[in-house]
């Protein structure tokens, strides 16, 4: 009897088994009409704060785009994998998602770690998948001949020293002022703060400015040696290159030493509303660049809070994040991921694109004034527009400055000097090619 | 001068902060012979219990008197649920289980209480009071009359009290204090009880300078290098050991900085560690330990 049972129950088992298996090939191919967009989230770790408001604004827009029908029809499938901000996590993520996921494919893959997106260029070369840092990959990545498969798009830091000083020195009274001035830098002493020092060497050589560097070791928690030296000798402006924890501490500490907040000027990532919150009344006057300005007024802000916020749809579980610098930073990289699908499909139909396609797309994306304009975007993303030779586009921003309570922003899309920097980073960009025996890129036109 | 004078200060200030967490490990290694790494994860629970209920509008003393109810039964669950299980073990053993620990606490204080960055503001003003053109602040002398006290506070519960004594003789040899009566799982509670308490003073104290966030539990990559100079079993020793790191750290960044391109205080207190282990293995004011052979 025990016997007869055991067989049914084996049996039971092996017929489900069955159903199962001939049912796997449907569930692999169940998005196969879907556009996949692999978020590598870090929900967890140090550096959460600055994460979760993001993958709001990048999901709370899918969420509205897949509302009205996807992206010309095609729906977006978000597949977030946490790294919690580590290298090792996100080379595994990347491993996972590279071919797809379920029949979705990936057209791009938009990262979110400045230190991933300098390690990724090897893997991208050799899967030809396109790589897109918004506001925070390697520069010499601009050159499309030399990186076919990264998009360092929207901005630099190099461009960043260069508006940061065109600011300084307007405040001045003009360029021919930043003679004599000490200007000091206080980076994360890590590869992405160190990314400013040669552009600012330059930048000094050119308007005779004294240019000082000051390294912080991560995390940052203890700058009073730093700050000092900054009293001590004589420092006019600060240029602040921080991520993380190292912001409020910095602030901080130049309130400590009686440095004024109103000649620190942040970088992007420095300039959030966590950043100066902890900082408390020590960072009231403080400024900030930014290409991604907070705010709720704009008008796909307001269509956002209308569809997906009001009605309790968002992915954020505070609400009060809506409009906040992290939220539209995610939301600017999905108005640019939605813009690239939307180019691809104009040439290859609206279905999901593969990564050649992809890659087509973003050489190709000419996000013009009208089009922000139509999307709803005006004042919160700069015009876009990509070539096979230039993968950055044009990089703007502007400068912000916190009252305590908000971000005020004090001035319109700013340029910088781009062209000074043009042969310094082409001749990084030769030399990367060099070194890794690369061929020259076959065609750059269509 | 006058310069290096206020770099020298300043680390010896910042020393002091380190001495702050470096107590909590010593007391639980003095109990009971573990490194007990979850101490960074204790801080991190600590300051954000409170500051979670201070925005909440609760008064700062009710904040503090219901985390320290929190850590009370925190402290419980760890003697129950990892402790109780691994007596007798190797200090290896138990090294792992709070380095476990220390990953559950982080990661459920941020699932119960959020990732969000807090401001902590304790209303103690921390811009400089220029003593004779020093750069001290309130908060600075603050900081440091807190750790006096507790070393105070704390060599009186060690030296005077039942409990104290109690402690030491679990820390000498477990075994022989069960045998006379000493309830081992009751210690622990307490002095996990304690060094909770000690995380919760080091947590608001930090969180009033850098905000209260996740990185609060990565000081205790800070506190290593002080416990190593000033001996693991020393609440005296961390405070010097914090003193020597505060203020080297600081020289090194200012003098030693320049010559290698970059910031060399997180390894370099590292360096004197290791220096130290070389010449004096039990640090500056660590027990030699006795071992019958």
């Amino acid at each position: 009897m025990r016997i007869k049972r055991s067989l049914q129950t084996l049996a039971g088992v092996l017929a489900a088994a069955s159903v199962g298996l001939s049912l796997a090939p449907a569930h692999a191919a169940d998005h196969a009409n879907e556009q996949l967009y692999p978020l590598f989230s870090y929900r967890t770790g140090p550096y959460a704060p600055a994460g979760i408001p993001q993958w709001g604004g990048i999901r709370d827009y899918f969420n509205y785009i897949n509302s009205h029908g996807g992206i010309d029809g095609v729906k977006v499938l978000v597949q977030e994998c946490e790294t919690a901000y580590t290298l090792e996590r996100a080379f595994e993520c990347y491993e996972r998602y590279k071919h797809g996921y379920q029949g979705a494919q990936v057209a791009a893959l938009f990262d979110t770690s400045s230190g991933f997106d300098a390690t990724i260029s090897d893997e991208a070369r050799a899967d030809k998948l396109p790589v897109v840092s918004v506001a925070g990959g390697r520069e010499d990545a601009v050159d499309g001949a030399v990186f076919p498969y990264q998009f360092p798009v929207l901005f630099d830091y190099w461009t960043e020293s260069s508006i940061v000083i065109n600011y300084i020195a307007k405040q001045l009274g003009g360029l021919d002022k930043l003679k004599g001035q000490k200007i000091a830098t206080v980076y994360h002493d890590s590869g992405y703060g160190r990314d400013t020092i040669e552009p600012l060497a330059i930048l000094a050589k050119k308007y005779g400015f004294i240019d000082i560097e000051i390294p912080v070791p991560d995390p940052g928690e203890q700058q009073q040696a730093q700050w000092q030296q900054i009293k001590q000798q004589g420092v006019n402006w600060v240029f602040l290159r921080a991520w993380g924890v190292m912001t409020p501490v910095a602030i901080k500490t130049a309130a400590r030493v009686g440095f004024p907040s109103d000649h620190i000027i942040g970088d992007i990532w420095s300039g959030s509303e966590e950043d100066v919150k902890p900082a408390g009344s020590a960072a009231i006057g403080y400024k900030a660049v930014t290409v991604f300005p907070s705010g709720s007024n704009f008008a796909i802000s307001q269509t956002l809070k209308k569809e997906i916020i009001d009605p309790g749809k968002s992915d954020l579980r505070d609400t009060s994040k809506f409009g906040s610098v992290y939220y539209n930073a995610g939301l600017v990289s999905a108005i640019i991921y939605s813009e690239v699908i939307h180019t691809g499909h104009e040439k290859f139909g609206n279905r999901p694109l593969t990564p050649a396609e992809g890659q087509w797309a973003l050489e190709h994306l000419n996000i013009t004034p009208e089009r922000v304009a139509a999307l709803g975007a005006t004042g919160l993303l700069s015009p876009l527009k990509l070539t096979p030779e230039d993968h950055e586009g044009e990089p703007s921003a502007k400068i912000q400055q916190w009252d305590g309570h908000h971000w005020n922003v004090l001035t319109g899309w700013l340029n910088g000097d781009r062209a000074l920097f043009h042969d310094a980073i082409f001749a990084k960009a030769a030399a990367y090619a060099k070194q890794k025996n690369l061929p020259p890129r076959p065609t750059l036109t269509n | 001068m006058l310069f290096l004078v206020n770099i020298i200060v300043a680390g010896l200030l910042a020393g002091l902060m380190y001495a702050l967490v470096a107590i909590g490990f010593v007391l639980i290694y003095k109990a009971s012979g573990v490194f007990n790494f979850a101490q960074g994860a204790m801080v991190l629970l600590s300051a954000l219990t409170f500051v979670t209920l201070n925005e909440h509008g609760l008064p700062f003393w009710l904040c503090f008197i219901i985390t320290v109810g929190v850590l009370i039964v925190a402290s419980v669950l760890i003697e129950f649920l990892v402790l109780r299980p691994l007596v007798n073990r190797s200090p290896d053993t138990l090294f792992m289980a709070t380095l476990g620990l220390s990953f559950v606490i982080e990661g459920l204080a941020q699932l119960v209480l959020g990732t969000d960055v807090h401001q902590l503001d304790l209303g103690i003003p921390d811009v400089p009071l220029k003593l004779y053109g020093l750069q001290v602040s309130d908060f600075d002398l603050f900081t440091a009359a807190v750790s006096i006290l507790l070393v105070a506070v704390l060599a009186l519960l060690f030296g005077k009290t039942r409990v104290g004594i109690s402690l030491r003789a679990v820390a000498d040899n477990t075994l022989a204090a069960q045998s006379i009566g000493i309830r081992l799982p009751h210690i622990w509670r307490i002095v996990w009880s304690v060094a909770g308490v000690v995380a919760l003073i080091a947590g608001l104290l930090w969180g009033n300078r850098q905000g209260v966030q996740f990185s609060l539990s990565l000081v205790v990559l800070k506190a290593m290098p002080v416990l190593i100079i000033g001996g693991f079993s020393s609440i005296p020793g961390a405070i010097v050991g914090g003193l020597i790191v505060g203020a080297t750290e600081n020289l090194a960044d200012i003098y030693i900085g320049p010559l290698v391109h970059g910031a060399v205080s997180d390894w370099f207190a590292y360096i004197l560690a290791t220096a130290f282990l070389l010449i004096r293995p039990n640090g500056l004011f660590g027990e030699k330990p006795i071992q019958r052979v």
